[in-house]
């Protein structure tokens, strides 16, 4: 919403200056978001200087230039004149600035293939003179002047534009602004001028509101008005209209226009001679076609309020005018509409047709009912003061009464609110200022809602309006008690915290992607689940939610890659979604690692990174998360993203839970690229089942014995299943197996690999002897030999 | 001089005059060893009479304790001699390279949740979260936004289905209903999270981050609300004195509403929080509606109190001088490094929030 100090004044007896009023709107709520200075028709025109001027590579009378206006970069410009050339001072006009001559709006466009950014123009198409031969060659002295505007900008007044909250319908017109400022004491709010214009005329022209469904219309009144001159709006109008952004058209649409941004009175004007027969406001039928004001054509769908006549449709009820029944500047005779129209309905066809416009943006939000009249009165008086004619009795139809809302309101609520004390005669004050008429009932208030304000519902909306308008600043603050009562973090926070810290305590740098990713790569991730697609993607390549948090990541490491980062270590911990209901997602812990070799430096003999890096990395942090080594079992099977051969799976050691997956990815996914992911519902899930309190730590002193074994098993053979054996023999002798070789080639059998490990041995109670020794020896070989099918290698 | 006398002589003269560490061990076994000399020389005892035994055993204990000392102190001195020589060839270039240190990083939006968790843990918050995904009541109904509000507009809303009933959550707010829908009063929480709108340049991403407080009890009022945010923001800022503004706004699950403006200045193009004559808005809050109490079955003649929302990474962006919103979630692996925090640097009171 914009406006000026002066058409404030219009509505505000006050001696307030601008700055202060600009503090007190902020202060009551209307937040100011721009100040700027008045812009007029011509301040769009800006001095500037051909760099240079190039051939045009496909016209030979045409130039491409580079110009500069001021601005870091200079703008290619194509021009026809003869006399444009390197080092000349002259006159640009921007995109979207109206050419004076002709009225032409400029928009980018290619002139012969090549793109121009505005135009360079000639005396006369600025009007200075006739002068039409070459674009303007100004002397030296504007040199200092690039990027100023040539005509001058008008220093002085301001245009204030404020960013009204969707509650405040009332303050999308000066009026509301006005009455909020004069409630806060900032002034007087003037009575609004009495209409003194005499309604001689017949209203002649039958208008009816049809009995529909939905009816958006419940009001529609209305005004004709013959015989008046159309012309251009006087100076005081045209800035006006210009203050708001707007370009002056003629007197009539700017009078209506001027209306709507004064009360929040959306208006419209038809030419009364284009109307065939009578008005009747009605729902559209399906497929129904009009070409509106914007010179687009629409067809509707059924139950779209419409205003219609006798050969269709004349415009959208409350949005938009149609083309056929537009006036013009030689318009004589007029039908003026003001009419009320539902913010639901209207909302919905506008979105339906992806229309915007003036009056829509205020009617969705809630226009005054009671202000069909006011508006036409206050419309009336400017037409007839700039264009003269007649004008007839208001017709005024309506199907539905308009009641004031009544609340019944406890002036203690305030204090209840904001702690802070307020007075019930300064709560009364504050609300007859704003329009609510209040009456005292014994320890209540009952108050009446002004019609202007659809916002209002019940207590809490008073309690709001007067505490905006005392201030926020009035209100004590109350310094927060610290106390504790319940836990910051629960147990799974617990976990998500550690595990995020834990993982990049190993080398991983925390990323953070979108939870959304390319539906293309997330197949290769979504195993089981289904793809969840986003109905309104920000783009085509982020259209699902993620199955896994490895599509995001694998993008964004191929990216460092090309920006010539090799040795990377990346991780996220977040959402993966398993499908499209609130909750059926799972928090993942996702590392990925890729190393580049130098092949060049000596220096750096580099740790390869392999299965057992990724595999150690993991499980650390499981460690660290307080999952030990006799919590879990490593299995094979593991998704399709991951190398078949070159993974694993960490499952709890009841086989019923996956905490977590590791290994190389795929090779067709990503080369020589290793990863993890750990599922932390699920360690959390198996950590709160199996719950241990630290037992009390004992060792033993007695001396301890290596053995060292290797076995000769089949190939397929896993590690674990040989140290599991060995460790179930006697779980107390037996204090750790150590794999210290694995080897396959010369002197073994092609099918058989061998598995060298030194067993710890020691008692608890005693010193062990040679005998002992040699027995529990005996029992491991004897036993991995029955169960495994291994044999000692002599 | 007895044999016994010239062997010990000759010993001594090779001990004295080698340099040599293995020639060293070589007297030594040939002297102390099983089948060494003083060995050998007490075998000899056996066939002697009583008196010349004791006066040969006290002078084979003699020479070896002798040949002891000298080979003790030769030893050591050749050992030096060794390491001596051993050290001075061992010359390194020390300006070489150190072996590279690979230590992660925690990005910069998860540092400041923690940050904000300390905050708000003294003062009694705890942490609830909320899924990604919505439901439309949840979101908005729930929240007194009804349908076809223009309300609802400044939300532009990612949709998973086209019935528009399923979304990604437009701000953390869904989180209080289900904190309340779930529990019972009072409510003294905040919900840090992922956020989507479907908004995409300078300054917006599809996905952001929000906090949201909601503190509901018998008494709580308009006066804890400031008193609250005014107790976080001088902490999150670590500043003694913070300027801070609250001004009257609108959202329909707040009211009264207001936004909060800190004051700022700019030095030396860096920004400096909590004085200056210039505002920033950093979040929105107000007391919860009664519709959004009742809408959670909690009873607004009972209970009250206040929500707040702010947006996670323009704290961060503020607080750590991040400019670009967009470069959070890019992950350039130069960005990660430079804006990360160490991961043994947790935020806690008693250290502080920050290094």
């Amino acid at each position: 919403m914009k406006f000026t100090k002066d058409w404030l004044d219009v509505h505000l007896k006050t001696n307030k200056s601008e700055s202060q009023i600009i503090q007190k709107l902020n202060s009551i709520g209307l937040e100011v978001e721009k100040v700027e200075p008045v812009k007029n028709e011509l301040s769009d025109f800006i001095v500037a200087k051909i760099i240079k001027a190039n051939k045009h590579p496909n016209a030979d009378r045409l130039k491409l230039c580079d110009v500069d206006i001021g601005k870091k970069d200079t703008l290619k410009v194509v021009c026809g004149a003869p006399n444009a050339r390197d080092g000349l001072l002259t006159i640009y006009a921007p995109p979207g600035s109206v050419i004076p001559k002709n009225g032409m709006k400029l928009e980018i466009s290619k002139i012969r293939g090549e793109t121009s950014y505005g135009m360079l123009c000639s005396e006369s198409e600025l009007k200075l003179s006739n002068e039409s031969e070459g674009i303007i060659d100004l002397n030296d002295k504007y040199k200092t002047k690039i990027g100023k505007s040539f005509f001058g900008e008008k220093k002085g007044k301001n245009v204030i534009e404020l960013s009204i909250t969707p509650n405040r319908p009332d303050c999308l017109g000066v009026r509301g602004i006005a009455r909020d400022l004069s409630a806060s004491n900032f002034g007087k709010l003037k009575e609004p001028r009495k209409s003194k214009v005499k309604k001689n005329i017949k209203h002649n022209l039958k208008i009816k509101i049809e009995k529909n469904k939905n009816q958006a219309c419940s009001i529609f009144g209305s005004c004709i008005i013959k015989n008046i001159k159309n012309t251009e709006s006087p100076g005081w109008l045209k800035n006006r209209i210009l203050a708001l952004g707007l370009r002056p058209i003629s007197a009539v649409v700017d009078i209506t226009n001027y209306v709507m941004f004064d009360l929040n009175r959306p208006l419209h004007a038809y030419d009364l001679d284009k109307i065939k027969n009578k008005i009747t406001v009605r729902n559209s039928k399906k497929g129904e076609s009009f070409k509106a004001l914007d010179n687009k054509n629409y067809t509707l769908d059924k139950d779209m309020c419409v205003i219609s006549d006798d050969e269709g449709v004349l415009g959208l009820g409350g949005i938009i005018g149609g083309e056929r029944s537009g006036t013009e500047i030689h318009t004589k005779n007029i039908l003026l509409e003001s009419a009320y129209f539902d913010p639901s309905t209207t909302r919905k066809t506008a979105k339906k047709l992806d229309l915007n416009s003036d009056a829509k943006f205020r009617f969705e939000r809630g226009v005054d009912p009671q202000s069909v009249t006011v508006g036409l009165d206050s419309a009336v008086e400017l037409i007839l003061e700039i264009c003269g004619g007649e004008v007839s009795k208001f017709d005024v139809k309506q199907t539905k009464k308009f009641k004031n809302l009544e609340i019944k309101f406890d002036p203690k609520m305030v204090s209840k609110t904001v702690g802070t004390s307020i007075n019930t005669n300064e709560i009364k004050k504050i609300l007859s200022n704003l329009g609510f008429t209040v009456k005292t009932k014994g320890k209540f208030l009952n108050v009446k809602v002004p019609s202007w304000r659809p916002d209002i519902f019940g207590e809490i909306d008073l309690v709001e309006e007067v505490i905006r308008i005392i201030g926020f600043e009035k209100i004590k603050s109350i310094e927060p008690d610290k106390k504790r009562t319940k836990p910051t973090l629960n147990y799974f926070q617990k976990h998500f915290h550690l595990a995020q810290r834990s993982v990049a305590s190993k080398g991983y740098l925390e990323t953070i992607t979108w939870s959304f990713t390319d539906e293309k790569i997330n197949n290769k991730f979504k195993e089981k689940c289904e793809s969840v697609k986003i109905v309104n993607p920000i783009s085509s390549d982020l259209n699902v939610l993620r199955n896994s948090l490895y599509p995001n990541l694998i993008f964004y490491l191929e990216k460092n890659l090309n920006r010539g980062f090799g040795d990377q270590a990346l991780f996220e911990i977040g959402p993966a979604f398993t499908g499209k209901k609130p909750g059926q997602q799972i928090t993942v812990v996702c590392g990925i690692k890729k190393q580049s070799i130098d092949e060049d430096s000596n220096l750096e003999k580099n740790d390869l990174v392999d299965v057992f890096h990724i595999k150690k990395d993991l499980v650390q942090s499981l460690t660290e998360l307080e999952i030990r080594k006799e919590d879990f079992k490593v299995e094979e099977n593991t998704p399709s993203y991951y190398h078949p051969g070159i993974s694993g799976s960490i499952v709890s050691k009841d086989g019923n839970l996956v905490l977590g997956y590791f290994g190389a990815l795929h090779p067709k996914i990503i080369s020589n690229t290793f990863g993890f992911e750990i599922f932390l519902e699920n360690l959390v899930e198996y950590k709160a089942k199996n719950k241990k309190t630290k037992e009390s730590l004992t060792f033993s002193d007695y001396q301890k014995s290596d053995r060292d074994f290797a076995f000769l098993v089949n190939k397929d053979t896993r590690a674990q299943d040989l140290t599991e054996v060995i460790q179930n023999i006697d779980k107390n002798l037996i204090k750790q197996i150590k794999i210290f070789d694995v080897y396959e080639g010369e002197n073994i059998p092609s099918d058989k690999k061998s598995i060298a490990l030194k067993v710890t041995i020691q008692s608890d109670h005693k010193t062990l002897d040679e005998n002992d020794l040699t027995n529990i020896s005996k029992k491991i070989v004897s036993t991995v030999e029955e169960k495994t099918g291994a044999k000692l290698r002599s | 001089m007895s044999d016994f006398e010239k062997k010990i002589l000759e010993f001594k003269n090779r001990l004295n005059s080698t340099q040599d560490s293995k020639e060293i061990e070589a007297i030594r076994t040939d002297i102390f060893s099983k089948n060494g000399f003083i060995n050998s020389q007490f075998k000899k005892l056996g066939s002697l009479s009583e008196d010349e035994k004791k006066t040969f055993a006290s002078n084979i204990n003699k020479a070896k304790q002798e040949l002891l000392e000298i080979f003790r102190s030769k030893a050591i001195e050749v050992l030096d001699k060794d390491l001596n020589e051993k050290i001075k060839k061992e010359k390194i270039d020390v300006t070489l390279p150190e072996k590279e240190f690979k230590i992660g990083k925690i990005h910069p939006v998860s540092q400041v949740i923690d940050e904000i968790s300390c905050i708000f843990s003294e003062i009694g918050f705890s942490v609830e979260e909320g899924p990604d995904v919505e439901n439309d009541y949840n979101n908005f109904t729930a929240l007194n936004t009804p349908e076809d509000h223009p309300a609802k507009d400044m939300h532009d809303t990612f949709y998973l289905d086209e019935s528009m009933k399923t979304l990604l959550r437009t701000h953390t707010s869904p989180v209080q209903v289900r904190t309340m829908i779930k529990g019972k009063p009072p409510f003294k929480i905040i919900a840090p999270g992922r956020t989507y709108r479907s908004d995409s340049d300078q300054t917006h991403t599809p996905m952001f981050h929000q906090l949201e407080g909601l503190h509901i009890d018998k008494n709580i009022n308009m006066g804890h609300l400031k008193g609250c945010l005014n107790y976080f923001i001088k902490e999150f800022f670590e500043v003694d004195k913070i300027k801070m503004r609250f001004r009257p706004s609108h959202f329909p699950f707040t009211e009264p509403s207001a936004e909060v403006d800190i004051g700022y200045r700019i030095e030396n193009n860096k920004i400096i929080i909590g004085e200056g004559d210039k505002w920033l808005e950093i979040l929105g809050c107000g007391m919860v509606h009664p519709n959004v109490l009742k809408n959670c079955k909690v009873d607004p003649k009972i209970y009250q109190g206040f929500a707040f929302g702010i947006g996670i990474d323009r704290l961060a962006m503020l607080k750590y001088g991040i400019n670009d919103l967009r470069s959070f979630f890019e992950c350039d692996y130069r960005w990660l490094n430079y804006y990360g925090f160490d991961p043994l640097d947790v935020p806690t009171n008693y250290r502080g929030l920050s290094k």
